[in-house]
């Protein structure tokens, strides 16, 4: 199991320092050249395009921008300008010169925590729900949420999200909405807040889940090990539980690995439907303002956060599937 | 739900005090073609410290019959009518949650597949332990230390160590082993073996016989054996029962159904048996044509459409006469008794030197 995950962790380790390298390489090595995009409105000055390249540190060979770069992150870098950057250095932004990792760490919390929160919800809603159907094959719950689901799945977080403001913000008054406090400043209100977020993000995913979830239980209830425990005299709903729901569940973990990348996108939609500070939105006026080493930061920062999680969705699979820790 | 029509009854053997008794059983599963009757009238007897070998085809109802006595068919598109009684027992009208009671404890299954049989995803010490744990109360330690004794009881090395891998660590006999060690956890009174040895190579299958031979001999259990290997039975049965199309074709001891075979279908399975002794260029003599529909069964005699010897018969009776099983050793076909007595030893025999 230990060597299992040290063989993942490493392979992690190896595809985010591909990652860093491949967006290192788009950012800088493109015709564009980032002093254009940073010397605003003195660009007819040479002189000074020439001063911005030596401060960013564009003079330099490439493979050592990359390494300066990369160490940056870890421990911190003095630009070449004499600007000092702590770790985890980022570089600067171009539009307002200031350190990029201030930046993150204000909005990289509601990001999270909508990414956490609303997987938590359409795992625990979807494949509750699946469950139940499969239980019920063929009798009136299991047509009502198959039907239900498939409106679920029909539906987008920008035409639910208003939506769901309207009933339960304004008109209900059970959720809050409108204010945005910081995860630092207040974080119970921060956390009441995503509660409304978190469920209209999972209602996209939990028909999906609820669907998968049933068939694959349905599967596994026909499996021959299921029959052999039943031969055993235990009772139907241990076999469900600990016998099927262990089968489908590896899969569920499988599905939900595939879909990470899916939940940070629905993440960052939610942002923009209900107005919160995240990183979606944070990246989403970098790349409008051409702010490369912003727009940088948030690429790295997603794609290492889906590679991570990605080895922990392996760990909790090799934990369901014995068989797996040989492989 | 089917509402069943019987067919003129099966003459039943005396009523006597047998261990596990099966009268007149039907199971019959709704499907979108049409109703399945898979076991259509099957009587037989079993008494403790027998065993009864069920021989077939695929498709003959062996299995069924067996998961229809255990209770494993699925409530919801199957029929099941007749009678099972073990142990003075009915288990046919018995509610659910009895025949939960009953499974693994009294009465238990060993398949034939065991690397699918089993759940991947747990040890089989702990498959072992669980009927233990819930059938008798044990502690998990208990239910442990008794998984280890089973382990060690059905031959597996080093069963302190081995109890806590999981089933795709042991070979394939060793997994039949641990299966039969699961069956036996609660020492049932009856268990059915459905073709435990046919996923295994023949030396491994003469281990497990031989293993299920001795734990029957120390704890007198009953034992189903359903194959269609009939040398399987040769070694291990004491009673048959030749099954085709879901009912009984012919019943005796083994002896008789192996020396002096009277169904043209036993003929048959004989035939297709190879034999070591046998000449090289001889070829072997399947049985023609394949199972009949049980949607659809033939009438008559369900054999006719393969059978030899429907004009030694003459006229349309096959085809139109649905021949009865006699009380205790008999078969179920139109041939008098000497007819099959003489088409044995002048035709059949000479071919299965």
């Amino acid at each position: 199991m230990l060597r299992f995950l040290a063989r993942r962790a490493l392979g992690a380790a190896v595809i985010i320092l591909a990652i860093s390298l491949i967006t290192y390489l788009l950012f800088f090595v493109l015709p564009t050249d980032p002093a254009q995009l940073a010397c605003g409105k003195n660009c007819s000055n040479t002189q000074l395009v020439a001063q911005i390249h030596h401060n960013m540190g564009l003079d330099l060979p490439v493979y050592q921008q990359y390494w300066d770069y990369i160490r940056g992150i870890f421990v911190g870098r003095s630009m070449p300008s004499g600007q000092s950057c702590p770790a985890p250095c980022f570089g600067f932004s171009f539009a307002n010169d200031q350190p990029i990792w201030p930046l993150i760490q204000n909005r990289y919390p509601t990001t999270l925590s909508l990414a956490i929160g609303g997987s938590a919800a359409f795992l625990l809603i979807g494949v509750g729900l699946g469950m139940l159907s499969a239980w019920q094959q063929g009798k009136t719950f299991d047509r009502v949420a198959s039907s239900v689901s498939l409106v679920g799945n029909s539906v987008q977080i920008y035409f639910i999200g208003p939506l769901a403001i309207a009933l339960f913000a304004d008109k209900l008054g059970w959720l809050p909405h409108g204010s945005d406090p910081t995860w630092s400043s207040d974080p119970i209100g921060s956390l009441t807040n995503m509660i409304l977020p978190c469920l209209v993000m999972s209602v996209i995913f939990w028909s999906n889940y609820s669907r998968q979830t049933r068939s694959l239980m349905i599967e596994q209830l026909s499996e021959d090990h299921i029959r052999t425990a039943r031969a055993k005299g235990m009772s139907s709903r241990y076999v469900f539980y600990r016998y099927a729901l262990r089968g489908a569940a590896a899969s569920i973990i499988t599905i939900f690995g595939i879909d990470l990348g899916t939940v940070l996108g629905g993440a960052i939609i939610t942002e923009a439907t209900f107005g919160l500070h995240g990183l979606g939105m944070l990246a989403v006026n970098a790349v409008g303002s051409l702010d490369l080493p912003l727009e940088m930061a948030v690429m790295l920062i997603s794609a290492s956060s889906i590679v991570i999680v990605n080895v922990i969705v392996d760990a909790c699979y090799a934990v369901i599937d014995p068989r797996v820790r040989l492989a | 739900m089917t509402t069943l029509t019987k067919p003129e009854a099966e003459p039943t053997p005396q009523e006597s005090e047998h261990f596990l008794s099966v009268r007149d059983l039907y199971v019959q599963f709704a499907t979108e073609d049409g109703v399945v009757k898979a076991v259509d009238g099957l009587s037989f007897d079993l008494d403790r410290g027998k065993t009864l070998g069920i021989v077939g085809e695929s498709g003959s109802g062996k299995s069924v019959t067996n998961l229809a006595i255990l209770g494993l068919h699925n409530p919801r598109n199957t029929t099941v009518a007749g009678e099972i009684v073990l142990g003075g027992q009915e288990l046919t009208g018995a509610s659910p949650r009895t025949l939960e009671k009953l499974r693994g404890k009294k009465m238990a299954m060993i398949f034939q597949d065991s690397l699918t049989a089993l759940s991947p995803y747990y040890t089989v010490g702990r498959q072992i332990a669980e009927p233990y744990m819930k059938h008798n109360g044990a502690s998990k330690k208990e239910a442990k230390n008794r998984a280890i004794e089973m382990l060690a009881k059905v031959g597996i090395p080093q069963p302190q160590t081995r109890v806590d891998d999981y089933p795709h660590q042991f070979s394939g006999g060793m997994r039949q082993r641990a299966m039969i060690a699961m069956a036996l956890v609660c020492d049932p009174d009856l268990v059915i073996a459905d073709e435990p040895t046919t996923a295994l190579d023949v030396t491994v299958q003469a281990q497990i016989l031989d293993l299920l031979k001795d734990l029957q001999q120390e704890t007198g259990t009953a034992i189903i054996l359903i194959t269609h290997d009939l040398g399987v039975i040769a070694n291990t049965a004491d009673d048959v029962v030749v099954m085709y199309a879901g009912r009984a074709v012919e019943r005796g001891t083994v002896r008789d159904i192996l020396k002096t075979p009277e169904h043209p279908y036993a003929w048959g399975l004989l035939g297709s048996i190879p034999r070591l002794s046998a000449d090289v260029d001889v070829p072997l003599a399947p049985i023609p044509g394949s199972p009949p529909s049980l949607l659809n069964p033939p009438p008559g005699c369900p054999f006719h459409t393969r059978c030899a010897f429907t004009d030694t018969v003459g006229g349309d009776r096959c085809r139109t006469a649905r021949p009865q099983l006699p009380a205790g050793r008999g078969s179920a076909c139109h041939l008098t008794q000497d007819q099959k007595r003489d088409i044995f030893i002048e035709q059949i025999q000479p071919r299965l030197r």
